[in-house]
């Protein structure tokens, strides 16, 4: 199947300007301006097949805006190529973007003072959407997000979660094979953001949409997304199936302990020093907790020493979450 | 096309939303005209004539200039400079079409809700107050109306072109505010362009200004003779023209080099 997204060797470098202090620096910043050249973007490739959902994250500022803001033509890259549904979003911006959808969290792309559905027809009509298509897809849209009794009230007046629901309604009016999210569930509550979730698990099977995400909510990635592209400092520093960035980076599981009895890491240690076993003793309560290579037999061993030699009031076995090991990997990289 | 005149309805709906901020307008474009009434009142004094316009041509100028402000006017320019700097053209620029399009059709919606709610009630008004004379002959109304359609068309350009500084400027109020008074003054607005010295005439002539009120206040007021008429119309058509070019190369270099504030 044909990609959706092709990115080669794609860059965006930003003029930072700094300020001289005082008076006669800022005299002197008039006549020429001090700046520095930031990639935000630093050569980055990747391609997204036809009906992936790839979740793009990284951590705040590490370019995931800079890069779908390229993505839909936009910006202007600096250097690079990008191919997006076989066209040059910059380039051939007017066509190329009927046949996307974005949605900037942060940003209302609604009419602010006129009714929900005013600013339906009117994209409806900039996008030249039929009145049969309009009838059988929006209302489906509508119900799903529950939108109905928001229609008529000005976008100004919607909470912020009503709001997003509208807006991801209005990203989908022209039914597009392709959808950008930057984070679209920021400041939501669970309820709303499951809903979300549904609804573009839900046309991802219905129409095989591809959806580019990015998001801070690590459980949102989890829940939709098979493949993860990671960005750290404008590059790509993973890229690949998150089954697989768990299992190479997750570090084995994690069984915490409480004693009744006082208890150093020394002990612990000797008792299972025939083991591949690393001990941490939890700096606010007597939790101790070994790290182990994630194998059943191997744990099984370990909680047998530790019980036949100490007495236990509490055993956890946990396995390392997405979010531990993401959180791993912005403090110390991926290598 | 549906799309640019979806968006004249929308537009128009917005203002509906905010009529009544469009009342105390009309009291406000009253005061002027009854100020600009006095005043000219005042110079004419004993005399009959200025400049071939008698008094009553003037009131009816001064009454015509500024209600046809109230179509052709519009705050396009200013909206452009907080999109940008607020980073909202991002979103203007995902959608299927021609942003400057877009924003000159909003104008249009705005001129349009303006003449119905604005324009017309208030001409009406004032013509009670003031001695006002209204041109009997159709071929006046007819050649006025194109006039002021094209007044719209080159004051949206220059106010587009002001707008699309900001790309480069970032920070362009002075400008747009400096605009402001220079098309208030140099488009004949305040003072008919005939008044001015002849060297100003001549300068004047070769800037796009009196075609956006000079030229439709004198139709209206049969101020000119039909051949004078069509000469100045095809002069404003001329202008509307060679204003695209500007817009367009500026547009351009604006969309490669655009940087879009915030995340
Ligand atoms: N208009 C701009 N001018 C200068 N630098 C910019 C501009 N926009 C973004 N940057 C810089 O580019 C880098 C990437 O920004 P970007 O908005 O893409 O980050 P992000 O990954 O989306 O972060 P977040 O998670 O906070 O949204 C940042 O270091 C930022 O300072
Ligand atoms: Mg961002």
């Amino acid at each position: 199947m044909k990609d959706a997204i092709t990115v080669r060797n794609l860059k965006k470098e930003f003029k930072a300007y700094s300020s001289r202090s005082g008076l006669k620096g800022a005299f002197r910043d008039l006549l020429t301006r001090n700046y520095k050249i930031v990639p935000a973007v630093n050569d980055i490739s990747f391609n997204v097949k036809q009906g992936e959902m790839v979740g793009y994250i990284g951590e705040n500022g590490a370019g995931k805006s800079t890069t779908i803001k390229m993505l839909t033509g936009i910006l202007t890259p600096t250097s690079g190529e990008v191919t997006v549904n076989g066209m040059n979003p910059h380039r051939d911006r007017e066509k190329f973007v009927s046949t996307i959808g974005v949605v900037f969290g942060q940003r209302s792309q609604l009419w602010w003072d006129i009714a929900v559905q005013e600013s339906f027809r009117l994209l409806k009509k900039v996008y030249k959407v039929s009145d049969e298509q309009f009838e059988s897809h929006m209302a489906h849209v509508i119900k799903t997000l529950g939108l109905e009794p928001l229609l008529d009230k000005p976008v100004r007046k919607l909470s912020l979660g009503q709001r997003m629901r509208c807006e991801l309604a209005a990203a989908l009016i022209h039914n597009p094979p392709l959808l950008f999210l930057d984070e679209p569930t920021i400041g939501l509550d669970v309820l709303v953001k499951l809903k979300i979730r549904e609804f573009l698990k839900e046309i991802n099977e219905k129409y095989n949409t591809t959806i580019l995400l990015t998001t801070h909510d690590l459980t949102e990635i989890e829940a939709l997304c098979e493949r993860v592209v990671m960005l750290d400092d404008g590059k790509i520093i993973y890229d690949g199936a998150l089954k697989s960035l768990k299992e190479k980076w997750g570090e084995g599981k994690e069984i915490e302990f409480q004693f009744l009895e006082e208890v150093e890491i020394t002990d612990l240690n000797s008792i299972t020093a025939s083991s591949e076993v690393k001990w941490e003793k939890n700096d606010k309560e007597p939790i101790y907790t070994a790290i182990v290579e994630d194998n059943d037999e191997l744990i099984s061993l370990l909680i047998a020493k530790v019980v036949a030699d100490l007495k236990v009031k509490d055993i956890n076995i946990k396995e390392t979450s997405t979010e531990e090991i993401i959180r791993n990997i912005y403090d110390r990289g991926i290598s | 096309m549906d799309k640019y005149l979806e968006m004249i309805r929308i537009r128009f709906l917005m203002m509906l939303a905010y009529r009544t901020n469009y009342y105390t307008g009309i009291l406000i474009y009253s005061i002027n005209i009854g100020a600009y009434y006095f005043l000219w009142s005042a110079i004419y004094g004993e005399k009959d004539a200025i400049e071939g316009m008698s008094v009553i041509h003037m009131s009816t100028y001064v009454a015509i200039a500024w209600m046809a402000r109230a179509f052709y006017f519009n705050n396009i320019d200013r909206e452009m400079a907080a999109e940008i700097k607020e980073g909202k053209v991002a979103v203007e620029l995902i959608r299927p079409y021609n942003y400057l399009g877009m924003k000159t059709m909003q104008g249009l919606g705005e001129g349009i809700f303006r003449l119905f709610f604005f324009s017309v009630p208030g001409m009406v008004i004032v013509s009670f107050i003031f001695p006002l004379q209204f041109s009997a002959d159709a071929a006046t109304w007819l050649l006025f109306v194109l006039s002021i359609v094209l007044s719209f068309f080159i004051n949206i350009q220059i106010n587009l072109l002001t707008g699309i500084t900001t790309f480069f400027l970032f920070n362009n109020t002075g400008l747009i505010r400096a605009k402001r008074v220079v098309i208030d003054l140099f488009s004949g607005l305040l003072i008919p362009i005939s008044f001015f010295p002849t060297w100003a005439q001549d300068v004047l002539k070769f800037l796009p200004f009196q075609g956006i009120s000079y030229v439709p206040s004198m139709i209206f007021t049969n101020s000119f003779s039909n051949n004078e008429a069509v000469q100045a119309i095809i002069l404003q058509g001329i202008w509307v023209l060679i204003l695209i070019i500007p817009i367009q190369i500026l547009w351009i270099i604006a969309k490669k080099q655009l940087i879009i504030q915030g995340g």
